[in-house]
Parts: structure tokens; sequence; C-alpha cells
């Protein structure tokens, strides 16, 4: 085993690229890192306040977090959040990511100056494996030992001054949840490295050797040398814990219990969430109306009207199923039931090829594809991951609710199927469900045996203790997602409805606008027309689906206008007239597309923020449509040579 | 024997692990490391996977893993906190 004495921090100073733009020896970036569980999130929250910013890190999907420490008033100090890692070694993207930042050979991240290494006091011996490899990197580091309260109130102990002489690094017990021992961090942070470091001064910092990273067996038998040289005791294991576990996890009763919480969830965004979407979506657009109305030129009230505030609204509609979804999400993960439903459902998901954890983010798309793709964060295997988000959107999303109810109430006749036992109608809704299902089934058994095929990360799962979740953490969780679906998906969408808009006024005739049907997008519409003919849909149909390229339900709305426009259906409601226009084959045909079609701009924006890359939302793309196009086809030419 | 094989309730010696070098990395990091103790503490209803303990913190395993895991099998001792399944 070789050894290392970590390098004064003057010496790393020296180094920093900062040197000639910030006063020597100051602190400018500092970095956190610390294992899952360990409550780094909750001190990163409690450090920077509200004031941070995510990103990607370039070329991977490893989420980018740093914010000005705003918390503890210090806005000249940057703070990254690093991935929370088990270890600098292995091949895990995490942590690759994570020894790139801490090298300063992440590009576009500036080199940390210092390091915060926040680890939970709980289990510390298994912890301080991690702190090891860090340490012996050399930067300046402090070690924050975590849930400090817990473990003490539990009966643990640990000698944080003996622990900083064995470490050769300032130690501090902290509770992020509760801001406790904050202003030990503050401290560490005021030094302006060097020999005159106030740290320096208080805390009698010896060199000392610490193991390479390489060898986990190395590091185990340093950390639990460490640990035992400190006399820390681990707290006792909470019985409640166990007892909790034994009824949840129950043979029986796990299970039931399981579905009467997916079942209460669902429920609750579909009756919740829904009508809250609907209000906001007329509330939306009343007021957009009013606003259009009070600007006097007509062609900027058109611009107002359909060019930019129907992308607003497009994206806003989302905002409550969201909240929701993410409000459930976030009191399943931080109560530690996130992780039993996972152990729950492992089975059934490896069964098509996933694992337990993407049980809730798919039974999230059943409400909406976005939330369910960004809640895929609590997949570590990056295939599994990917595999989850491309067939998220297979789920029948709310959003294309509106198309099918209209089809079936115009086209199914209300006719009980089997006895008195099952509409004719809700029979044809339930296929549907089915029908996306199926697909999502197909597609993650078709992924898993070419593309993401030799999964190398097993399915290991850590089983957290239960805790309560705190109300500070939930606001901030769903404040973090929506603002930044808001921002990602936001602009996105405003540019797209933008650009349809424009192609549904253009050409301009004497300074007037086209009506749709004669617009750069009806001739579009009549331009698809041929290749629409053969699965049953019209040039009317066409324009729908163009435009319904922005979200799903505006068909709905497109349809209405085309035929409100109409003289020949002008009278008739919308029902009739798509009856009046189209043959049973197509209306069945176009339900069909809408099922397996990618007509959602939303959950594309966010493919493209959660993979990084264009690639994969332009393959889910055209794999979703051509997939529609196809179903669309075989569904109308079998039923015209049926009926 | 292998791991997967343990009883629940009882306690085994992790002897080797015989897994793809980056596996055996987080695994190892998790605790999973030879002369560490393990107790079999649940299975998921659905009969796998299976709930470990390993240095105070619980991991679930599949099957497929815990049994490239072997151990041997210590003193029957369960400790004092662990209650009978």
């Amino acid at each position: 085993m070789s050894c290392h004495a970590p390098s004064p921090p003057p010496a790393v100073l020296e180094e920093s690229p900062l040197k000639s733009v910030q006063p020597r020896g100051r602190f400018r970036t500092i970095a956190l890192i610390g294992p899952p569980n360990s409550g780094k999130s909750t001190l990163f929250n409690r450090l920077t306040g509200l004031r941070q910013k995510v990103a990607n890190y370039p070329g991977v999907t490893v989420e980018q977090r740093f914010g000005r420490m705003s918390g503890i008033r210090r806005h000249d100090l940057t703070l990254i959040d690093l991935p929370g890692i088990y270890s600098l070694g292995g091949y895990s993207e995490d942590a690759r990511v994570a020894v790139d930042v801490l090298k300063g050979e992440m590009p576009g991240t500036p080199r940390p100056d210092a390091v915060l290494i926040v680890l939970d006091a709980l289990n510390l011996s298994r912890q301080l494996m991690l702190a090891g490899p860090i340490l012996a990197m050399g930067l300046p580091t402090m070690v924050l030992l975590n849930m400090a309260d817990l473990m003490e109130s539990r009966g643990g102990v640990v000698d944080p001054l003996a622990l900083a002489q064995e470490l050769g690094r300032p130690v501090a017990l902290i509770s992020a949840a509760r801001g406790t021992g904050i202003d030990a961090i503050e401290r560490f942070l005021q030094q302006r490295g060097g020999a005159n470091s106030e740290i320096a001064r208080t805390l009698p910092v010896i060199p000392i050797e610490l193991p390479v990273l390489q060898n986990p067996g190395e590091c185990r038998r340093w950390a639990s040398q460490v640990s035992s040289r400190t006399k820390y005791k681990a707290p006792a294991s909470p019985l409640w814990t166990r007892r909790l576990d034994s009824v949840l996890l129950h043979r029986v009763w796990g299970p039931l219990i399981f579905l009467t919480v997916v079942v209460t969830v669902f429920q609750a965004v579909f009756t919740v969430g829904q009508p809250l979407s609907d209000w906001m979506g007329n509330g939306l657009t009343l007021l957009g109306t009013k606003v259009a109305h009070t600007i006097p030129v007509p062609w900027l009230q058109e611009l107002v009207r359909n060019g930019l505030w129907n992308g607003v609204q497009a994206v806003l509609v989302f905002l409550p199923q969201i909240l929701l979804l993410f409000l459930f999400i976030g009191i399943l993960e931080d109560s530690g039931y996130l992780a039993r439903a996972a152990l729950i459902a492992d089975r059934l998901m490896r069964s098509i090829g996933l694992n337990g954890k993407a049980f809730i983010p798919l039974l999230s798309a059943y409400a909406c594809a976005v939330p369910a793709i960004m809640a895929t964060r609590t997949i570590e295997n990056k295939r599994d991951r990917l595999a989850t988000i491309l067939v998220a959107p297979f789920m029948t999303c709310s959003a294309r609710l509106p198309i099918y109810t209209l089809i079936i109430a115009a086209f199914i006749p209300n006719r009980p199927v089997l006895g008195s036992l099952i509409g004719m109608r809700a029979c044809v809704m339930l296929s549907l469900y089915v029908l996306g299902f199926l697909a999502a089934l197909l597609t993650a058994k078709l992924l898993k045996s070419s593309v993401l095929k030799a999964s190398s990360a097993p399915f290991v799962l850590e089983l957290p203790q239960y805790r309560w979740p705190t109300v500070r953490s939930l606001s901030l969780r769903l404040y973090d997602r929506s603002a930044l679906f808001l921002k990602k998906a936001g602009t996105i969408i405003l540019a797209v409805s933008f650009v349809l808009w424009v192609l549904s006024i253009l050409p301009l005739h004497n300074g007037h606008f086209s009506d749709l049907a004669g617009s750069v997008i009806g001739k579009l519409g009549h331009l698809v027309e041929p290749a629409l003919r053969p699965l049953g849909f019209n040039w009317k149909i066409g324009i729908g689906l163009l435009s319904s390229i922005i979200a799903r339900e505006v068909i709905v709305g497109t349809l209405g206008t085309l035929y409100g426009v109409d003289p020949n259906t002008q009278a008739l409601s919308l029902q009739a007239a798509l009856r009046h226009d189209m043959t049973i084959g197509g209306a069945i045909a176009l339900v069909v597309f809408f099922a397996f079609a990618m007509q959602c701009t939303s959950t594309l924006a966010v493919v493209r923020r959660e993979t990084n890359s264009l690639r994969w939302p332009v393959i889910q793309f055209c794999y979703m449509s051509g997939l529609a196009y196809i179903a669309a086809l075989l569904t109308n030419q079998i039923l015209l040579h049926l009926l | 024997m292998a791991l997967s094989e343990v009883e629940v309730g009882t306690s085994a010696v992790v002897a080797s692990l015989e897994l793809p070098h980056d596996i055996l990395d987080h695994l190892m990091h998790l605790g999973f490391l030879p002369e560490a103790i393990i107790d079999v503490l649940r299975r998921a209803p659905a009969g796998d996977p299976t709930v470990y303990r390993v240095e105070g913190a619980e991991i679930a395993l599949r099957r497929e893993t815990a049994r490239h895991i072997q151990v041997r099998r210590t003193v029957q001792n369960p400790d004092q906190t662990r209650e009978q399944p």
C-alpha cells in the first residue's frame, strides 16, 4: 500500500487557475461531497438558500448543481454540489464526474479551492471510506458529521477533536436539517489559506498518512481503525424502523399497503390535479383574452393571444399535476417509503427488464410524462434510467384524454358489453390504456435486449431509516422542480408555439392573416394528406396532428376551429362534424395514433434535458411517430375490411 | 455457500466475492467485504430481493447478485436489537 501525506493548502492554491483574478489564497469555489443519504442536499439547500442553478455536466447525464452561498451570507463563494457517491473508484458516471471536478479537469467548472465532506454520523465507519480518498487529494477540506443530533439522541458517541487529529482536517458536528453547527463551516471558509489560517491556528493539524484510494479493503481497514481510535460508537438502530418494515414489507400487508398508497396517489392526482389543470387552463384563456382586448392593434392582439399566450398556457397547465406528483414523490422519498416501494415492485418490474425504482416514475407517467421523466433521477443505473425515460411517454397521460373522449363519444355507441358489466365506451377507453402499457412493455424489452443491453450495475437498494418529511425540504423540492420545468421546457414550448402560430397566419393577404385552412400549416395539412389517407385521416386531421406537436390536447381546439369555419358543418357540433367527415376506422385509427405518438413538446424538452443529448429525444420522437403511423395504418385497414 | 442461500433471521460472514470489478467496488464500499458480518433481515413480499444488514445499513440485493457472494456460517448469535421475523 502506498501512502500519501497531504500537501499543505498553500501549494494547492498556487496551482489554482484563478490566482491571477483573485487575491492570492482566497477561497472562491467550494465543493460539497458525500455519500447518498448523508443529508448532502439538505445542507446544500441550507448553505445556498434558493439561489441555486441546475445544469448538466457536459456529455453526461449527471446533474450539476451550484449556487452562491447566500445561506451563510457568503455571496462571494460558489458551492458546487457533487453527485452522491460511495467511492471515488468504480466506473460510475457519478464517480468520474466527482473526481474530474475535484481535480479541476471538468471543462467549464473551476477547480474547487476547498472541499466540504458530509458524512452521516449514524454510519460513520462505513462513510469514512469515502473521506479517505478525498482527503488524500490534498485540498483544504472540512469533514462534517451530519445528523449529529440524531446520533446523540440514540446513544451514539464520537469525539470530533480526536477525529480531526486522525484526519488532519477540521471536523464539525452539524445537523443540516436543524441548521446547527453551520457556524463552524462559516469559520472554516473564512480562512485565507496558508499558515496564518484561523483553522491552522486553532486546530493542531499534523500531517498524517492517508491511504491512497484504489483498494476498498485497505480503505475499509483504515476507516475502521480511525473510527475505533476516535472511540466512535454507532447509535442503536431504531427499533421502530424495523417494526414498521415488518408491517410495510410483510408478505400480505406489504403489497396491500403498497397498492393502497399507489391508488391514493393516483386518485389524488386525477381528482385534484386534473380539475386544477382545467381550472387553470380556463382562467388563463380568460385572462389572455382580456389582456389581448386591451391591445388596440389587431395583429399585435393576435400575436399576444395566439402566438405567445397559448404557449404560456400550454406550459402552465402542466404545473398543478407536476406540483402534486412531486409533492407525493417527495413525501414518499423523504419518509423512506419510496425505497420500500421499489423493493416490493422490483420483481414485477424485472419481468419487463427494468428495476423496482422505475415503478413510481412510470406510474406518474399516467398523469403526465414530464414529472415522471424528472422523477427518474432516483434510478442510479443509467441504462435502466434511460430505458424508463424512453418508455414513460407511452403511458396514457391525461393530455390524451380530451381526444380520446371526443372520438369515443362521437363514434362508439353507449352499449353494454359482457352483460351489463362494462359499457362499450369504457371498454374502448380501457383498451387504449392497455395499448399504451403494452407499447411501453415491448419497447422496454426491445431496448434492454439491444441498445441498452448488458446493464453492468446490479440492482442495489439501500433502505434508509424512516423519517418525517420536513415542510422545508418538500417545498424546496417543489420549487426546484417546477422552476426547472418552467425554465427549460417553457422556453422551448414558447418558441414552438410561436413558430406554429406564424405558420398558421402566413401568407398575408392584403395585410390580413390567412385563415387556418389557407395558411402554411393548412397547406402542409393538404400536402401530407396523401400520406394520411391510408390511415383514414383527411387534411383537417392532418392539420390537427401538425398543430398538436406542441401538446396532444391542442388537436381538439384545432379541429373545432377547422370545423367551425366549414360551412357544410357549421351548424353541427364537433362530434357530429367528425361523424360526418370520418369513417369509424379512421376515428379508431386516430386514437390509436395518439396512444403511440410523441405529440408533446414539453416531454421532448424534458427528455432533452434529462439525457443531456439531442439524440435521445430525436430517436424517441421518430420511433414513437413511426410506431403510431404503422399502428394507425393497420387499424384503419383492418377495420376497413372488417366493417 | 452463497449469500442467497442463507436463511432469513440468521447471519453469515463474507468469505469472497466473485463479481465484475465495478460491481465489486460498489458492493465493497457498501460494506460487503471479506470478514464482514451480514444479517439476513427479510425477503421482499415477492421472495426477491432480500434485505441484508451490513455495517448498520440495510441493503437489498437480488438473488442474481447475492449468489456471487460466498459466505460461511457464523455461530448462531442473533444480536439483541434484531427482532425475530
